[in-house]
């Protein structure tokens, strides 16, 4: 008998909220500088600091809470995680246990084959981040970084929604998008900006329990959740069909070896004696505090698709993909308030721009050529000065120079011939140049007029519209 | 301390001469009492000759030249700062903690850092790894604590000012024992960063002196709010009232069982005089006050478990010699830093918090917490003030409580519920028994130091018993 497993897999996302200072402390939040110079009296746990609330964090967290249709908390209470750790300086990490600032809320996950899947996110609280161990540079000791300590992160937690590693994968970049999106997190995976902890677990096909599963921490790449999550399925199914059992664990992902394992061994759950922090005071979010925020927050992407559709008339498909970042939505809406017309500019930015980006390993957020010249571009190509062929020629040409499109047009000579007279008498030249061809096309030969096609377009330099040649030269020849 | 400013402002003494008059009674003294861990007698010099120099130009701060002690909790940048504790023994904070750089700005000339319960926790200051600090009135007996070298150092003329800190009681119980005067200020009144924690939600800093109008002083020149404490209160400063106003005091009789005799004797007289000063006296209930206790030890406890996890040998403070991993350099540098009273605290604390007790005990002790205070402010429908006594007994014989922790713990049945409602009080001498000074409390509203000074204030007008003073040249010589 053969077993069809259905996997099941929830992610949790530690976002690093981009805040000038940390999150109790006034200390600017500052990557790669000399240890510990970014710690000060609170941060290092000296005896007597006490932690004060930077209210930029609250702010971001709210954002986040707004932008995905979430509950925001009233009140909600700081807790101390209590545990013992050398990169955790006070013994305890300030976060928020039972009630965190943003409740629950909806993600539309945009997937590969264009289909979107409605993720339920089960919560988000705020809370710091711990310093970093370092075991490699010191023989015989850990030397302590707390440059990190007290860095504000937004621990977002998904239900048990994705079915699929692909999904799991798209989920955290659709909150990459969203993250950098809100302008809330720099999205940096590989300075640790954002980590995934996936949980999975796997049950026979139309269960609708679940079955033991582990955690794999700490996953910093899109592609990496995919493969990570995916071999766990796999390790999980090869278990269950030999008749073993899931042990509940947490495990971590070698991305050299492309496997998983676990990080310890079996043991009692930790109690981390939660507890309110008698330092803080309960945390009041006020209507006016709330609606500031929401002020101050960009078109939201889901609002923006709706717009686009509906302004413009292009797919929703089309739509889903401009703004499945802030950087080609911004693009596209640049390149369209310059006048040009707007299907044909997102057919270019998702198309030829997204080619080259991706050739030259860049992103939307440095794409080379500017709206104004991709504007033009598509402008030239819809009064019909550029043929498409020549058009992408241009595209070649401002991909690495600041030059305008015009400017091209006119140095190197590639307005489209759309004097009727003049391209009439080229194609009576052509004709005249070869009577051998026209003899065997008017014996019935008809797809050699794609060869005096192509002489006309070489007599041209290009410049003229293939369409209109072929249609008189059909003239011309009576068929 | 008003004739101290006088006296310095008529050029009768510099301030130099009085720093070194206070440091030469330290030196006198010190050594039997123990109440300073550190005297900084070059840096207080330094300071007094500062205003010598300077003197009639810019000093116009209200505490101009007068000598201050900090209890040892509060840091000091440059001093030592330990808790009394042999974990933070050669622990030297790099900053000032708000309370002593506001009094640092009013002018005080700081003649060091007074003993203590270690980590403020205990009622004796038996605690202290640097030794218990003896009662100036009887040297067989204690001070109280936790700021038992606070309020030694006051009774006994090491010095006229003094900050303390108080948790259930930790301020007003060694006022008492010692016959000085201590104010344990609102929650909130007084900024706590830089005061080194014990259990934040009830920790509270306050100012002690002979008498209340010097406490109002030290007050005003420690309170008010902090950015750097998201506890510190945003209200507007103390202010006395007119005087002659008649008030209504509250009576909590039924709390008056088991106490001493002699001190509800006192008390009585008090009383009385406080009627005599044409107020009215009127019955008040304070219900849960015996759960209160237990309440309390609970929370402070859970509080201290996590509060002193930071002393985990890591960055400062003891680290044991030899270990064999992380784990043993944790065990080990904890087991000989702390003493017994805190790792007790540590152990009840960590257990209230576990997972399956919680809710017996944490959440428990915070209804508690909530009915008392409620009982407070329910009786303060009634009444401006409460009178009722600090502690259930004088001053006791050292080392009797110290292997019973619970009847140690009883020692602040009275102002244990205080804290717990976070309210304002002030601890005032009102009698003598067997040789050794009692305390009243005068309890208030949240944020009326006002009144609850201006009673104080009151009735010190009318009698001395804080201008009494224990007779040391004749016990120990000059």
């Amino acid at each position: 008998m053969n077993t069809t497993w259905e996997p099941v897999i929830g992610i949790e996302i530690h976002v690093q909220l981009a805040t000038e200072s940390k999150i109790f402390s006034s200390t600017p939040v500052e990557f790669g500088a000399e240890p510990n110079v970014r710690a000060n009296l609170v941060d290092l746990a000296m005896p007597g600091a006490l932690p004060v609330l930077n209210e930029e964090a609250v702010a971001m967290a709210v954002k986040f809470g707004l932008a995905i249709g979430a509950e925001i908390s009233e009140t909600c209470i700081f807790d101390r995680k209590n545990y013992f750790y050398p990169d955790l300086p006070k013994g305890y990490q300030i976060s928020q246990f039972e009630s965190p600032i943003v409740g629950r809320g909806q993600l539309s996950v945009f997937l590969d084959d264009g289909s979107v899947r409605e993720i339920s996110i089960t919560r988000a609280h705020l809370e710091e981040d711990a310093g970093k161990s370092i075991h490699d540079r010191f023989r015989q000791h850990t030397g302590i970084d707390l440059n990190r300590a007290g860095t504000p992160l937004l621990e977002v937690v998904t239900e048990p929604d994705m079915r699929s590693a692909a999904e799991a994968a798209a989920c955290f970049r659709q909150l990459h998008a969203l993250v950098r999106w809100l302008d809330i997190c720099d999205g940096n995976l590989a300075e640790g900006s954002m980590r995934c902890d996936a949980n999975v677990s796997v049950r026979p096909a139309g269960d609708t329990g679940f079955g033991e599963r582990t955690e794999i921490k700490n996953i910093n790449s899109f592609r990496f959740v995919e493969r990570a999550v995916n071999y766990e399925i796999k390790r999980q199914i090869d278990i269950l069909e030999h008749g073993g059992e899931i042990v509940r664990e947490t495990r971590q992902y070698d991305a050299t070896r492309d496997m998983t394992f676990s990080m310890r061994g079996k043991e009692l759950s930790d109690d981390y004696r939660y507890f309110p922090d008698p330092d803080l005071l309960p945390l009041r979010i006020t209507k006016s505090f709330r609606d500031s925020v929401r002020a101050s927050m960009p078109e939201l992407p889901r609002q923006m698709l709706d717009r686009f559709v509906a302004d413009f008339g292009i797919d929703r498909e089309v739509a889903a993909r401009l703004t499945s970042n802030r950087e080609i939505a911004t693009y596209f809406e640049s390149t369209v308030a310059l006048g040009a017309a707007p299907l044909l500019s997102a057919n270019w930015i998702l198309g030829d721009v997204a080619a080259a980006l991706n050739r030259d390993e860049r992103d939307y957020s440095d794409v080379p050529v500017s709206a104004q010249q991709l504007a033009d571009l598509v402008k030239r190509l819809e009064d019909q000065t550029l043929s498409s062929n020549l058009a992408k020629d241009v595209f070649d040409t401002i991909w690495s120079s600041d030059e305008s499109v015009d400017e091209i047009i006119d140095r190197r000579g590639l307005r489209q011939l759309s004097d009727a007279d003049e391209l009439s008498d080229l194609v009576q030249s052509v004709v005249t140049a070869h009577p051998e061809q026209v003899e065997q096309i008017r014996g019935g030969a008809t797809k050699v007029v794609g060869f005096l096609v192509g002489q006309v377009m070489k007599a041209s330099h290009g410049r003229a519209d293939p369409r209109q040649v072929n249609g008189l030269l059909k003239r011309m020849l009576n068929i | 301390m008003q004739e101290l400013r006088r006296d310095l402002h008529d050029r009768k003494y510099s301030a130099t001469e009085l720093a070194q008059f206070y440091l030469d009674r330290i030196s006198a003294f010190n050594d039997r009492i123990n109440c300073f861990i550190t005297v900084d007698e070059e840096g207080c010099l330094e300071r007094a000759a500062e205003f010598d120099s300077q003197f009639g130009s810019s000093t116009t701060q209200p505490l101009c030249g007068i000598p201050i002690a900090h209890k040892d909790l509060f840091c000091t940048a440059g001093l030592p700062t330990t808790c009394a504790s042999n974990m933070l023994k050669s622990f030297i904070a790099p900053y000032d903690a708000t309370v002593v750089k506001r009094t640092f700005d009013k002018g005080t000339v700081s003649l060091g850092k007074t003993n203590m319960d270690e980590f403020a926790m205990g009622s004796s200051n038996e605690t202290s790894f640097f030794g218990p600090v003896r009662n100036p009135w009887n040297l067989n007996r204690v001070p109280g604590g936790s700021s038992g070298g606070a309020a030694a150092a006051v009774a006994s003329g090491m010095t006229p000012l003094a900050t303390g800190s108080d948790t259930g009681g930790s301020i007003r119980q060694p006022a008492s024992l010692c016959g000085v005067t201590g104010l344990k200020p609102t929650y909130g009144r007084v900024s706590r960063f830089g005061m080194i924690a014990f259990a934040s939600s009830l920790d509270q800093g306050g100012p002690m002196a002979h008498s209340a109008i010097d406490v109002y002083e030290l007050l005003a020149a420690m309170e008010g709010h902090d950015p750097l404490d998201s506890t510190s209160a945003d209200v507007s400063k103390t202010i006395l009232p007119e005087s002659n106003q008649s008030l209504v005091i509250g009576y909590p009789e039924a709390i008056f069982d088991g106490l001493d005799k002699n001190i509800a004797g006192c008390i009585e007289e008090a009383r009385a005089e406080f009627e005599a000063l044409g107020h009215t006296i009127k019955s008040v209930e304070l219900p849960h006050v015996e759960a209160a206790i237990a309440a309390y030890y609970v929370l402070s406890s859970a509080e201290a478990s996590t509060n002193l996890a930071r002393y985990d040998g890591v960055r400062y403070g003891h680290r044991a010699a030899e270990s064999e991993d992380l784990i043993d350099m944790y065990c080990k540098s904890r087991t000989e830093g702390f003493g017994l009273e805190v790792k007790r605290r540590i152990l009840t604390g960590t257990y209230s918090l576990s997972v399956g007790y919680f809710d017996a005990y944490y959440l428990k002790a915070q209804k508690i917490r909530r009915l008392v205070r409620d009982g407070f402010l329910t009786a303060f429908e009634n009444v401006d003030l409460i009178l009722a006594p600090v502690t259930p007994s004088p001053a006791f014989e050292i080392a009797s409580l110290n292997k019973q922790p619970i009847e140690m713990y009883r020692q602040d049945l009275y102002t244990i519920p205080v804290s717990l409602a976070g309210l304002p009080a002030l601890s005032l001498p009102c009698g003598f028994v067997d040789g050794l000074p009692v305390g009243m409390q005068l309890i208030g509203p949240h944020f009326a130091e006002g009144a609850v000074l201006g009673g104080g204030i009151a009735f010190q007008n009318v009698t001395d018993w804080h201008d009494q003073h224990p007779a040391l040249e004749a016990t120990l010589g000059s």
